[in-house]
């Protein structure tokens, strides 16, 4: 009994958890002892995102997988719903100029990942920030110098490529 | 389910397309390119030799009606010169950690000697774009694949990093990413456990421009490498090969491979 008991609330904890998450606007309201994910809405209100919040939410890993297939294979480009649109509008620099990496929990993306505890894997690959904030390559000139050096020795290596 | 269904359309989809294609090549070629090249523009004017460009409507998938190709003038590739190595380090993001033997290497320069005259010639040596590739062939995923317009391509999303590709690979030109990556371009995204090798610069080629390393050789007036389709009789490149020729390495191996070299003397 006492355990049927505490099933039901804790599904009744559930509940109102999952309702107010989905009612409220997601943007750090500080309910009274339920913790919010601090997520970023872009400062241009002017751009409206490409479905509504509700429909993204639910369904932005289906756009995405099956822009991604269509990119990738068919080289179908510039279609709004894709990683880099997303990126693009939410990924934005703070009051200091500094921009939240995925690595930290005040990343558009991985602030509701973490909150929600599913792992996100395309940033293993892509691109975390527009590409206007992409740093420079710091590390290709020194990679212009040893491979200068190491041309001779590559070079010895390919002699087995015949013409 | 949902997604082997969008295979099945697609296919069939491209199935028609290629057919389309032998049967009414007037009502599909046209259109294509219609640049048209002057004799000039192969004996003059270097930057005339890449306009064969991509025009496809960025909402059409790409298809066999191209096929993307490279031709390299060794005779004008300098020995020592590195420029399209680095221009193609930039373009991808490609970071060295001091350890050649293992660092991601999508171009390279090799110089080759001819065991009976002594000659030597350098060469630009990057994934020859196979049209029937040992890397695709062995792939257990799929994720190795060329597309309908010669461009061969690893899917790094259901590549498992097994490596068989490099392996096949007759030209070495594929490298596995050891590392954690930071930092990556919007254009060429990369990540560890993943295999990669020349896109052939598949997002510029897409949005109708050349690869890296075609234009930062022209910039630099060596004028040794071309790109352009190699199904257009029109484009530089085919005027080219058909004047001149050139020659597929390994040809032994029967890949019809998309890149193609000149000035190969023993
Ligand atoms: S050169 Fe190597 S990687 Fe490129 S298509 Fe051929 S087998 Fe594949
Ligand atoms: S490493 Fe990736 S692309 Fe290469 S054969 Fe294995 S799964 Fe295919």
């Amino acid at each position: 009994m006492t355990r049927f008991l505490r099933q039901t609330a804790v599904m009744v904890y559930a509940l109102v958890g999952f309702s107010l998450l989905s009612a409220s606007t997601l943007v750090g309201t500080a309910h009274a002892g339920t913790p919010f994910p601090d997520i970023h809405e872009p400062t241009d209100k002017s751009v409206k995102c490409i479905q509504p919040e509700d429909v993204m939410r639910r369904e932005h890993m289906n756009y995405i997988l099956h822009e991604r297939d269509e990119t990738m294979r068919e080289g179908i480009r510039g279609e709004p719903e894709s990683l880099a649109n997303c990126i693009n509008c939410h990924v934005e620099p703070d009051e200091n100029g500094e921009i939240a990496g995925i690595e930290t929990d005040q990343h558009f993306c991985s602030a509701c990942h973490e909150y929600t505890a599913v792992q996100i894997d395309c940033f293993q690959c892509h691109a975390d920030r527009p590409q206007k904030y992409i740093k420079r390559n710091s590390h290709t000139s020194s990679l212009r110098q040893q491979l200068q050096q190491t041309l001779a020795a590559s070079n010895a290596a390919d002699k087995g490529v015949k013409q | 389910m949902k997604k082997t269904e969008n295979k099945t359309i697609n296919n069939s989809r491209r199935d028609f397309l290629s057919k389309a294609a032998v049967a009414g090549t007037i009502t599909i070629a046209p259109g294509v390119l219609l640049h048209s090249t002057s004799a000039h523009a192969i004996d003059g004017d270097a930057t005339d030799l890449n306009t064969s460009v991509s025009t496809r409507p960025l909402d059409q998938e790409v298809s066999s009606k191209n096929r993307w190709g490279m031709l390299i003038d060794t005779t004008k590739c300098a020995t020592g010169c590195t420029d399209c190595v680095d221009a193609c380090n930039e373009e991808n993001g490609l970071i060295g950690h001091n350890r050649p033997e293992t660092d991601a290497q999508y171009i390279r320069k090799v110089t080759l000697k001819s065991k009976s005259t002594g000659h030597e010639l350098s060469l630009p040596l990057m994934c020859q774009h196979c049209e029937t590739a040992p890397c695709a062939d062995v792939c257990p995923t799929g994720a190795s694949f060329v597309r309908a317009d010669g461009i061969a391509l690893v899917d790094k999303h259901i590549c498992i990093g097994c490596r068989y590709c490099m392996m096949a690979c007759p030209y070495k030109a594929r490298s596995f990413v050891h590392e954690d990556v930071k930092n990556q371009k919007l254009s060429a995204p990369r990540g560890k456990g993943t295999v990669e090798a020349c896109t052939m610069c598949v997002t510029r080629v897409d949005n109708g421009g050349i690869p890296a390393c075609v234009e930062a050789c022209t910039a630099e007036n060596h004028n040794a490498m071309i790109f352009g389709d190699l199904k257009d009789p029109n484009s530089p490149i085919s005027i080219e090969l058909k004047k001149h020729g050139g020659k597929q390495l390994r040809s032994d191996l029967a890949l019809n491979t998309g890149v193609r070299y000149q000035g190969m003397n023993e």
